[in-house]
């Protein structure tokens, strides 16, 4: 008997989770425009908030469109399930606040988004939740950093701003022998270059605001959970393993054996801290996915094209791109990212700050601005922009020089854009 | 809940309510490589409407203890010895897939314990192929990729089970993967091994639901059907464009068949 065939990523990612709608027949996902969903009777409605019914309530819990986003990354990802949130850095709360509270503690790689690196670094321990930064390369570090009251092991599939490449089963393994799930933001990465849950990661997100949607329009976050880690068998998520006041004294893990923390992120952190997605966001970002894997292909294309012009140039100090022999982290990129390590790198231009300002304002595609993942190339100068207060010192210990500069390479024609960087290049030596 | 059944722990859930054997039982028997967890809606709601519910975990499968059972009789044994430690007299057992047969022979065997069943992806004979029954053996990946993409329809489910935003075939997929070595093959070769389901039929005296999906190809509704000719006090619903894998397909139209079956 033959083996029956999975579908594969391209077709996922235009079928999973939707179907033509069977009232109407609309083939594209329709945007269900609604805030809430009639009951069909006073049994049903009973049914649906004490989940002895699957459906729709209230649309900041759940939301048909949402629902198609989030079943589709999680087949993409290989998870159980996803919830969209209103941001990225939203769901890194709703990960972190669903088993962490006050005298919890993260091990954190060093090497994060900023975004990430406050929220873990001012705002959680203003809520009693501390965080210890690690260089991600120390597992050393990662494993002494540990203590009893620790929750999450976190940190990105390629971190900022160097490209560090997270050893994703080597975290694993240390998060695991300490009972503890490992968390990893994979935006730079999306699920056609990398699937950290087959090397051991427990919960993925995404800033769906960047390589997802790939447009720049919309905002948003979807965090997926593996189904792999087992809360009780931990005995360390009680928030998972034990009767909960707050939803019927439901024990979210005798509820369902893979799927424990979704429940729980979405019947508690849903409800209760409410930063869900539109579901005109949810489409949009859909919208992008259909063709996440002909993006990424192109936009990894892109970029080694412009690595390698700008490897050629003399007023290029340095390049940090895992792909290149000189990355740190170029053996481990080999293996966990066979098909590019993404398209968004920093380069050192040779020079003063002033050189990185002349160097910004010269370029004409290339938009000056705060993201990456976009359709459209863009590039930001940290020593002028977003790191201006720091001293040339303080960027340093930042791995941040006066001529760095991030480029998020786009899919616009790869010459175009090397005739805009020469240009640039040419600007800044003036 | 735990109980102790022949010598080792055994666990049930009972619907997020506790269990009352003054209430009329029902027993969930879930099918191979799985746990109590494919019946989360189905068994959370019938405990919130009247009926004390159990389901199981069968030996060596989720929280059990002991080594999974070697056939089908021994299964129907064991889910009797169940109801003797949660102290109830009869139940309704509502089976699917492997949990199917275990039913069925429970019904034909033990007639004063039992008042009616529902059998969901059944099917006799449930052979499983040489293929497939040597990679449980040898190749638990290879044949809970196979499993996986033979139990479902479709890859899109509206509502997903547990709820909206769960996708289903991945949920399914880790399921298998949580269950101990050795548990698939055991199961497996369990359903192969079963050789008189028809003779068992016959002998069900009480009323029968048979709940097949009509694009099940693990178990095809027309042996669902043949099986159910077998019962005397039989009804058969057959759900469209549901496969094998009904709990998590269709939750709702699973649920409603089995309250109107229930309270008939």
């Amino acid at each position: 008997m033959a083996a029956p065939r999975s579908l594969q990523f391209d077709t996922l990612s235009l079928h999973a989770g939707q179907r033509p709608d069977p009232v109407t027949g609309a083939r594209a996902t329709p945007i269900y425009f609604t805030t809430s969903f009639v009951f069909r009777d006073a049994d049903h409605a009973a049914a649906l908030f004490n989940m002895e019914r699957g459906g729709h309530v209230y649309s900041r819990i759940s939301n048909p469109t949402n629902a198609v986003l989030e079943e589709r990354v999680a087949a993409l990802e290989g998870g159980v399930g996803a919830i969209a949130t209103a941001s990225g850095q939203a769901a890194l709360h709703l990960a972190v606040a669903t088993i962490a509270g006050a005298g919890s503690h993260i091990v954190a790689s060093r090497a994060l988004y900023g975004g990430s690196h406050n929220l873990l670094s001012y705002t959680l321990p203003r809520f009693g939740i501390e965080t210890t930064f690690v260089a991600p390369r120390d597992l050393a570090a990662w494993k002494k950093a540990i203590r009893p009251n620790t929750k999450l092991l976190f940190g990105e599939t390629l971190g900022n701003p160097g490209l560090d490449v997270l050893d994703i089963s080597a975290v694993a393994a240390i998060a695991h022998e300490a009972r503890l799930p490992l968390l990893v933001d994979a935006t730079f990465t999306t699920p056609y270059l990398l699937k950290p849950f087959d090397h051991g990661a427990d919960l993925v997100y995404h800033s769906a605001t960047k390589f997802l949607g790939g447009h720049g329009v919309a905002i948003g976050g979807v965090l997926v959970d593996g189904g792999t880690f087992d809360w009780e068998a931990s005995g360390k998520f009680p928030e998972l393993s034990e009767p909960y006041a707050g939803f019927h004294g439901m024990d979210f893990q005798e509820e369902s054996t893979v799927a424990a923390f979704l429940l729980r992120a979405r019947r508690e952190g849903l409800r209760d801290f409410g930063a869900c997605m539109s579901p005109a966001s949810a489409f949009q970002i859909l919208q992008g996915i259909e063709t996440l894997p002909l993006r990424m292909e192109r936009h990894v294309e892109n970029t080694r094209k412009l690595i390698a012009f700008l490897g050629r140039q003399a007023a290029v100090e340095s390049i940090a791109y895992p792909e290149l022999p000189s990355h740190p982290d170029h053996a481990l990129a080999k293996r966990l990212l066979p098909r590019g390590c993404g398209a968004v790198f920093s380069f050192n231009l040779k020079g003063d700050r002033a050189a990185g300002r002349r160097f910004i304002e010269a370029l004409r595609i290339f938009s000056h601005l705060a993201n990456v993942g976009d359709a459209k190339s863009l590039v930001i100068h940290p020593a002028s922009t977003t790191h201006f207060r720091m001293s040339d010192a303080a960027l340093a210990e930042a791995g941040i020089g006066p001529g760095t500069i991030r480029l998020s390479i786009g899919l616009e024609d790869p010459e175009d854009l090397i005739e805009d960087l020469a240009r640039a290049l040419s600007a800044a030596k003036a | 809940m735990e109980l102790r059944v022949a010598g080792n722990s055994a666990y049930a859930y009972t619907g997020g309510r506790a269990f009352d054997a003054e209430l009329p039982a029902v027993v969930f028997i879930h099918g191979g490589e799985q746990d109590h967890s494919v019946w989360a809606l189905q068994s959370r709601y019938l405990a919130h409407h009247g009926y004390a519910v159990l389901a199981v975990d069968l030996p060596g499968h989720g929280k059990s203890g002991g080594a999974p059972l070697a056939s089908i009789e021994d299964m129907a044994g064991w889910i009797v010895a169940l109801l003797d430690a949660a102290e109830a007299g009869t139940a309704a057992l509502i089976g699917h897939s492997m949990g199917s047969l275990v039913a069925l022979e429970c019904a034909a065997r033990h007639p004063q314990r039992v008042r009616s069943v529902a059998l969901l992806g059944a099917a006799f004979p449930m052979r499983v192929s040489p293929d497939l029954l040597e990679a449980t053996m040898h190749r638990e990946s290879d044949a809970h990729a196979m499993i996986n993409a033979w139990s479902h329809s479709t890859y899109a489910h509206y509502p997903s089970n547990p709820g909206p935003g769960f996708w289903v075939i991945g949920g399914n997929l880790r399921l298998m993967q949580r269950q101990k070595p050795g548990v698939l093959h055991a199961d497996f070769a369990a359903c192969d091994g079963y050789k008189t389901g028809i003779e068992r039929a016959a002998r069900v005296k009480c009323p029968a639901l048979f709940l097949l999906g009509a694009r099940d190809a693990m178990t095809p509704a027309r042996a669902g059907r043949d099986l159910a000719r077998a019962v005397p006090n039989s009804t058969v619903v057959t759900l469209d464009s549901a496969g094998h894998n009904l709990m998590g397909e269709k939750p709702d139209e699973v649920l409603d068949a089995l309250v109107e079956f229930l309270r008939a």
